[in-house]
């Protein structure tokens, strides 16, 4: 597949090229508020970044520009939801999940209104753009948060599911997306509910978790050690809250290593709710929770971030041939 | 200081006055701003039942906000008595006018007006602050009928009301969404960040009323963190101010009325309610140190035969 992203460079090979996952965001919205569902969006000086200026060009009246104002963003959206209206806002992830913690929290969550969160350039893929823009605490800070669901879809087609998903789900739902430009991992009609992961098989030796943008590489790094003879599966962890605790005991109960893989500090995310699931339910498997560990990111073009961290591809199948040693 | 935390047990004696006094359906009746002196005497009435309602509320929680729910007495009565079109028994309509506190502390004061519409039992108030209870220091929409936004955290209403007021124009209805805001609240950076939304979003149905009472728990608001000039930061936020003395039923619903029904106006507008932090009982009004307090059964006394006399009046 001819990506119109240079993976060297991170930067973009064409002019006006669109990130898949992102794009998707405003093409399905587009698409929801055709069938006649209530949608707005919502927009903090980011609407070419996280590609709502669709929205905003189709719906003018229902798209809302905050101004580099995210917390007025989140709250506006909770007051938006309790007039019947399904919000959507959007921003790094950095900033919504740190940033506008404590409205999520009261606002949005306490509240109980159903405001869909999109969290996007998460993890290190604003890579040389620096820590202030690498969001490594989201999950774990959003997991915390009572009522709020917290999905990282893996690629545009996941999104889009999602999306579609969320508009019959009740609860305020945190997304958390990459910089968008995620190979495809699924087909377009792939089935998705919020909670249920998918598990593309177990291993004996090893079972890779992973979540969002690091399914794809996690999954090439499956192929690569399955094609070596290793009995190694992979589960996509899409929901981050409420976690699949059935498809987590299945692994840990068969597997003899369970390896968590996420763009995300390795505190309290995914790796975090596997290790509080497998020690309550007194699980065998060992437990190895591969990401960010405890430190602030390193500044580099994204490609070489994920190099550094060995959470692309390479790195991921590097990390379980040492498990297996 | 005349707060104590006694142990005096409940007992369950409300003040002498009759709840449910009001119109089925009330608000955008009025032709004309002028209140009539039946208007301006109910006013005055039902600003004495919020304030002697705080006080038996808080002799059941043995700690609250008086003052913060006195300095906004006659601005609650004249909103829900007045103002806000409203049905009784009917928290939820959908056309209903919106309330939030930014100062959600005073939301005692606001308990008393909700039961007395009719939005949950009266005996809810006799369980203010115990287990259980829906009712608690700040307002929680998820468990209070007719609370419209919950609050607790400063800063985060008029962006809530935001919200309201655009999605009022995005659905094509015309409520207007009333906030209240503490004058401390003015140190909030959010708050800022709403105003600015508002203007630039023309919502001229968001109509913000800050209580100007000049306290907040550390003391003096302009000695804690300066916030004048106040008008001329809303105005040069791009909203239409307007200055009322908040103990004056009058003065209040007359300017509420006026912003409520004038649909040439193109801004948002900004009320400066100068009130008194404890205004309605003397000792109250005179100590800053009321922010937070318990009354111990004599001064309790006091003060409701203070309220009952109009005394500060």
């Amino acid at each position: 597949m001819n990506r119109p992203l240079d993976p060297g460079s991170w930067q973009y090979r064409e002019l006006n090229s669109r990130a898949p996952t992102l794009s998707t965001l405003s093409d399905t919205l587009i698409a929801l508020a055709e069938e006649g569902h209530p949608i707005v969006a919502g927009s903090a000086d980011l609407q070419y970044s996280n590609g709502l200026v669709g929205f905003a060009r189709r719906y003018p009246e229902r798209f809302i520009q905050f101004g580099i104002s995210e917390q007025n963003m989140v709250s506006a959206a909770a007051g938006l939801a309790t007039t019947g209206l399904m919000p959507f806002v959007a921003t790094f992830a950095s900033f919504l999940a740190l940033l506008c913690c404590e409205q999520i929290r009261m606002d949005v969550a306490y509240c109980a209104q159903p405001v869909r969160l999109i969290g996007h350039h998460a993890g290190i893929s604003l890579g040389f753009y620096g820590t202030s823009h690498h969001a490594t605490e989201d999950l774990a800070i959003m997991r915390s948060i009572a009522d709020l669901t917290v999905v990282a879809p893996a690629d545009g087609a996941q999104f889009a599911a999602a999306i579609r998903a969320s508009v019959h789900h009740p609860q305020p739902i945190y997304f958390r997306i990459g910089r968008g430009h995620d190979p495809v991992v699924y087909d377009q009609d792939t089935p998705f509910a919020f909670g249920e992961a998918i598990t593309h098989g177990i291993g004996d030796e090893i079972t890779i978790i992973a979540t969002g943008s690091s399914v794809h590489p996690a999954l090439e790094a499956t192929r690569a050690l399955q094609a070596g003879g290793k009995s190694v599966g992979l589960i996509d962890m899409h929901t981050i809250k409420p976690l699949d605790e059935k498809a987590v005991l299945a692994a840990a109960d068969r597997s003899r290593i369970i390896l968590t893989v996420e763009e995300h500090t390795i505190l309290g995310g995914l790796g975090g709710a596997v290790a509080e699931v497998m020690a309550e339910h007194g699980a065998r498997a060992r437990l190895v929770r591969h990401g960010i560990k405890d430190e602030f990111s390193l500044i580099a073009p994204p490609t070489h971030l994920y190099r550094h961290y060995r959470l692309d591809a390479q790195g991921i199948e590097e990390v379980a041939r040492a498990l297996l040693a | 200081m005349a707060a104590e935390a006694g142990d005096r047990a409940y007992e369950g004696a409300g003040p002498p006055f009759i709840l449910g006094y009001h119109p089925l359906e009330h608000g955008r009746n009025s032709m004309n701003t002028t209140l009539t002196q039946d208007e301006i005497t109910r006013l005055e009435e039902r600003a004495r039942f919020i304030r002697l309602e705080t006080i038996r509320l808080i002799s059941i929680a043995k700690v609250g906000h008086y003052s913060s729910a006195f300095s906004a007495a006659e601005i609650f009565a004249t909103l829900y008595y007045d103002t806000m079109r409203i049905r009784r028994d009917e928290p939820a309509w959908i056309d209903r006018d919106r309330f939030l506190m930014g100062k959600g502390h005073a939301a005692v004061a606001l308990f008393p007006v909700l039961a007395d519409l009719g939005f949950f039992p009266k005996a809810w108030l006799d369980q203010y602050t115990r287990l259980g209870s829906p009712l608690g220091d700040h307002p929680d929409m998820r468990k209070v009928p007719g609370v419209d936004f919950s609050s607790g955290s400063i800063g985060h209403a008029l962006s809530a009301g935001l919200g309201m007021a655009l999605g009022a124009r995005i659905l094509k209805r015309d409520f207007r969404t009333f906030v209240m805001l503490g004058d401390g609240e003015m140190q909030e950076g959010q708050v800022w960040e709403a105003a600015l939304a508002a203007a630039n979003h023309g919502l001229s149905r968001l109509i913000a009323i800050i209580d100007r009472n000049g306290f907040q728990l550390d003391g003096r608001v302009d000695d804690t963190m300066a916030i004048e000039p106040l008008r001329e930061k809303w105005e040069a936020f791009g909203w239409d101010v307007s200055d009322v003395d908040g103990h004056d039923v009058v003065s209040v619903a007359e300017c509420l009325r006026r912003l409520r029904d004038d649909e040439r106006r193109a801004k948002p507008a900004c009320v400066i309610a100068h009130t008194i932090k404890g205004k309605g009982v003397s000792y109250m009004e005179t100590e800053p140190g009321w922010h937070l307090g318990y009354l111990a059964p004599a001064d309790e006394a006091r003060a409701i035969e203070e309220i009952m006399a109009g005394a500060a009046r």
